[in-house]
């Protein structure tokens, strides 16, 4: 356990270039979307979604800079999501 | 132990309950994954009648909030207790420019019949009903969720405003933060999901 | 020892006296205390609940009660037990009181959230009552609430499973405060593999309640969303799947087993070894088991809709998986017997309510297997002796567990120790009246008897008669028990503050233990199962 107090202070830089980053990937998602990508539309609407949520996790939540605790919990809560989607799926698909 | 304030300790705290925000929600994408799945055409027939630009704007102002939320929490750790203010009150009036379009994108629907068991919906394809069932009932959850995340900024606003939140103490800060991040990555799913789908 | 005011003693705070010093307390130990005065509350409704459908069903046709009281009957007793007594019982009473001990700590990490939860618990217990007596009247859905009956039903639906919303969320904080305590306020000293092992059960416990419950929460609230909008999510007429509702319930519900079976188990293991004068047979197998029953347990939910009509792959492998939590559940098992193997015994009401368990969870457990397979399970799919498995674990198992904490701890809570000849006569009676009652609907089962049903053919009549017959011995054993603690508050008998022999903290400390729980600063041992000291006290006449 870590017994000093993590105080990372993120600058104003740094976050607006995430808020950049978040930005123009909205746009990319939005302009994807016109063009009909068959089979691939909704895996690189998640991606791109997912890539975003990263950046929010780990810079504006401070993810990056928090102990295993929070990290491996956190991994955990995710994991529990996907077996909550994927094993239903085992009935959905095979009806 | 009793007299020092663990705030890691209230950061965990924090991201538990939001795990449990997580998994509320992610019952809901259940419901999504399964109901897409089934219905595939109807998602995409019901999603182009969904206002892509109204979301596309949604969604940059929940991002350029949650930057001002972060760069809150910045200032306050520099001991910048006006700028903490602002960028506050800009999350905030980002909070309410959300949701006033939330409210316009309802109403339109709901004066096209477009709304739980109107009569379009339930005469119609039953994919499309429970397109916008779903719709209704995520982005409504969803809703509350802002509003409660508002509130809590509020307070932060008000207590940052006493002098209560410091640059020594500012969890209460830092956990409405979480809590608006994480509205704001739910809606950075919910925005594909529902208005991009093809 | 100094003498030490106990928490019961320690004047409280200007302002914060009177009803005000439990109803504003923040002490850790009150709140458990008023958990538990609640909890014996509605264990009580529940089980004359549970006595007045068996007194139903003793004889065939109407008995005492017509078929739509009936319905609404078994709903209650379904409910309260769940809701009110199983889930909360043990890790808000017992939890509550002894986690922070047992980490060697002053109180939980969250005191106000923890005082903020007993509020919800008891706001969650009022709405019940009021749905009760408003309204259409109490919903007869059975508390699984299945759709689309509990969406159609003009009974009062929406006020319960608010109700159970609100439990699940009371629920669900206690969890995150166990965890946050657990990682931030444990004695430095104390390692992980030197926390006490129902601790270590309650932080098991606790992940299943944070990451399942929520699950629940939706789940119920879009009962209550179609009940208002229709908006027809599950209805297949507007393009929905009742089956999705069953997967969303049993998502939460069957983890929500585990929240009710892991403290119960973290029970026994501090109790066998107590009366065996012996370490924990396979302390890490035991820790790694109540992790493992966690995870595992969370991912099994579907084998309660093999005939739902849902695919026959997802069939077979939820069965495959629902044999997997048979390992963990047996390595404890094997645990605690190998435990008390070559140990010196020593029984007191406590060991006897814990050897109880072993043998009613067993076969709890083992029944559970049948109805893992998929073949019998199609055959006895609601049946009673569904009714009668689940029951073998929930009350066998959780129920019995959880009158072995009382008597376990009842001295440390209290100060006082009860009478043990009426003890032993109140559990042996309970155990024989449970076998009467629940093995009778084993073999009704597998007749064919289905469960929730108001009335039954003649062939099953001699197997419900001894079923009721067993419930009436079940609650006059359960009265007797209870009575007998009760009796310790007039007789005040005192006790000491460490009268089992008990090598884990709470042991260490005044019973009842003062407000700040230590005295002195808590001393942790290498390893929390050591018994030498405790065996040299014995063989010195000491004990």
């Amino acid at each position: 356990m870590d017994s000093q107090e993590n105080n990372h202070i993120l600058s104003y830089t740094k976050l607006a270039i995430i808020l950049g980053i978040l930005l123009i990937l909205t746009g990319i998602t939005v302009a994807v979307s016109y063009r009909d990508l068959g089979f691939f539309n909704v895996p690189m609407a998640l991606a791109i979604a997912c890539t975003k949520v990263t950046f929010v996790l780990l810079f504006f939540m401070h993810l990056k800079y928090e102990g295993p605790i929070i990290n491996l919990s956190f991994i955990g809560t995710i994991s529990f999501l996907f077996i909550m989607i994927g094993f239903t799926f085992w009935d959905v698909a095979f009806r | 132990m009793n007299n020092r304030i663990d705030k890691t300790g209230i950061k965990i705290g924090m991201w538990l309950f939001l795990y449990s925000e997580i998994i509320l929600f992610g019952g809901l994408f259940v419901l999504y994954a399964v109901y897409f799945y089934k219905y595939p055409e109807f998602f995409s027939e019901g999603g182009k009648e969904l206002n892509r630009v109204i979301g596309a704007a949604n969604t940059i102002v929940l991002l350029v909030s949650s930057f001002t939320v972060a760069a809150s929490i910045t200032a306050i750790q520099r001991k910048a207790k006006k700028q903490a203010i602002a960028f506050l009150v800009f999350s905030i009036l980002c909070g309410i420019i959300f949701l006033v379009n939330k409210y316009f994108e309802w109403g339109a629907k709901i004066h096209h019949d477009i709304y739980p068991n109107s009569e379009t919906l339930v005469s119609g394809e039953p994919g499309l009903n429970i397109f916008f069932g779903l719709y209704y009932v995520i982005t409504g959850l969803h809703g509350l969720h802002v509003i409660v995340g508002m509130t809590l900024l509020s307070i932060s606003l008000i207590l940052v405003m006493a002098g209560k939140v410091t640059e020594s103490s500012y969890s209460m800060l830092e956990n409405s933060g979480l809590y608006w991040h994480l509205v704001d990555l739910i809606w950075i799913f919910v925005f594909p999901l529902f208005y991009l789908v093809l | 020892m100094i003498k030490t005011e106990s928490f019961y003693d320690t004047p409280s705070p200007a302002g914060l006296t009177g009803i005000r010093a439990w109803l504003l307390t923040h002490d850790h130990k009150r709140l458990g205390l008023m958990y538990m005065w609640a909890i014996l509350f509605w264990f009580v409704i529940a089980m004359l609940c549970g006595l007045l459908l068996r007194t139903e069903l003793m004889s065939q046709g109407k008995t005492i009660m017509g078929p739509e009281l009936y319905n609404s009957l078994f709903t209650l007793h379904g409910v309260i037990m769940v809701f009110l007594f199983v889930i909360p019982a043990i890790p808000a009473i017992f939890g509550n009181f002894f986690l922070p001990i047992q980490l060697g700590t002053d109180d939980v990490f969250f005191p106000r959230l923890n005082l903020f939860s007993w509020y919800l618990f008891m706001f969650g217990g009022l709405l019940a009552l009021i749905s009760l007596f408003s309204g259409e009247g109490f919903p007869d859905t059975g508390w699984t609430f299945y759709v689309p009956f509990s969406v159609e039903v003009n009974t009062n639906v929406s006020l319960t499973v608010m109700a159970a919303f609100t439990l699940g969320m009371s629920s669900m904080l206690t969890g995150l405060n166990f965890i946050t305590t657990f990682h931030r306020m444990r004695d430095k000293q104390m390692g992980l593999m030197q926390i006490p092992l129902f601790t270590w059960s309650l932080y098991a416990t606790a992940w299943v309640q944070i990451l399942a419950t929520p699950v629940i929460s939706i789940t119920l609230v879009l009962v209550v969303v179609e009940r208002l909008f229709s908006v027809g999510l599950f209805d297949p007429d507007k393009g929905g799947d009742p089956i999705l509702y069953q997967h969303l319930f049993w998502m939460y519900s069957h983890p929500a087993v585990y929240i009710m079976i892991l403290p119960g188990m973290g029970v026994i293991s501090e109790i066998i070894p107590v009366f065996s004068r012996k370490s924990i047979f396979g302390y890490k197998a035991i820790v790694w088991s109540s992790m493992g029953i966690a995870v595992a347990g969370s991912l099994v939910w579907a084998h309660h809709m093999y005939t739902s009509g849902m695919s026959d792959v997802s069939v077979f492998f939820f069965s495959l998986l629902t044999f997997l939590v048979a390992i963990p559940s047996a390595v404890k098992v094997f645990s605690w017997v190998a435990t008390m193997y070559k140990g010196s015994i020593e029984m007191t009401p406590p060991l006897l309510l814990s050897l109880i368990f072993i043998y009613l969870f067993s076969i709890g457990g083992l029944t559970g297997l049948v109805l893992g397979a998929v073949g019998p399970d199609i055959h006895v799919h609601d049946t009673h002796f569904v009714v009668s498995h689940f029951h073998f674990v929930m009350f066998g198992g959780t129920g019995f567990a959880f009158f072995a904490a009382l008597h376990f701890w009842w001295p440390k809570m209290f100060g006082i120790m009860y009478d043990f000849k009426k003890a032993y006569i109140g559990s042996i009676l309970t155990a024989i009246g449970f076998l009467f009652h629940y093995i009778p609907m084993f073999i009704l089962g597998m007749q064919g008897m289905p469960r929730r049903y108001y009335d039954y053919l003649p062939k099953y009549e001699t197997g419900n008669f001894l079923a009721g017959f067993g419930a009436y011995l079940l609650c006059i054993g359960i009265l007797i028990m209870f009575a007998n603690l009760f009796m310790s508050f007039r007789q005040r008998e005192p006790a000491s503050s460490n009268p089992w022999g008990g090598t884990t903290l709470e042991w260490t400390v005044p019973s009842p233990p003062p407000l700040h729980n230590f005295v002195d600063k808590p001393q942790v041992m290498e390893f929390p199962y050591d018994f030498s000291e405790i065996a040299a006290q014995v063989k010195r006449g000491e004990r």
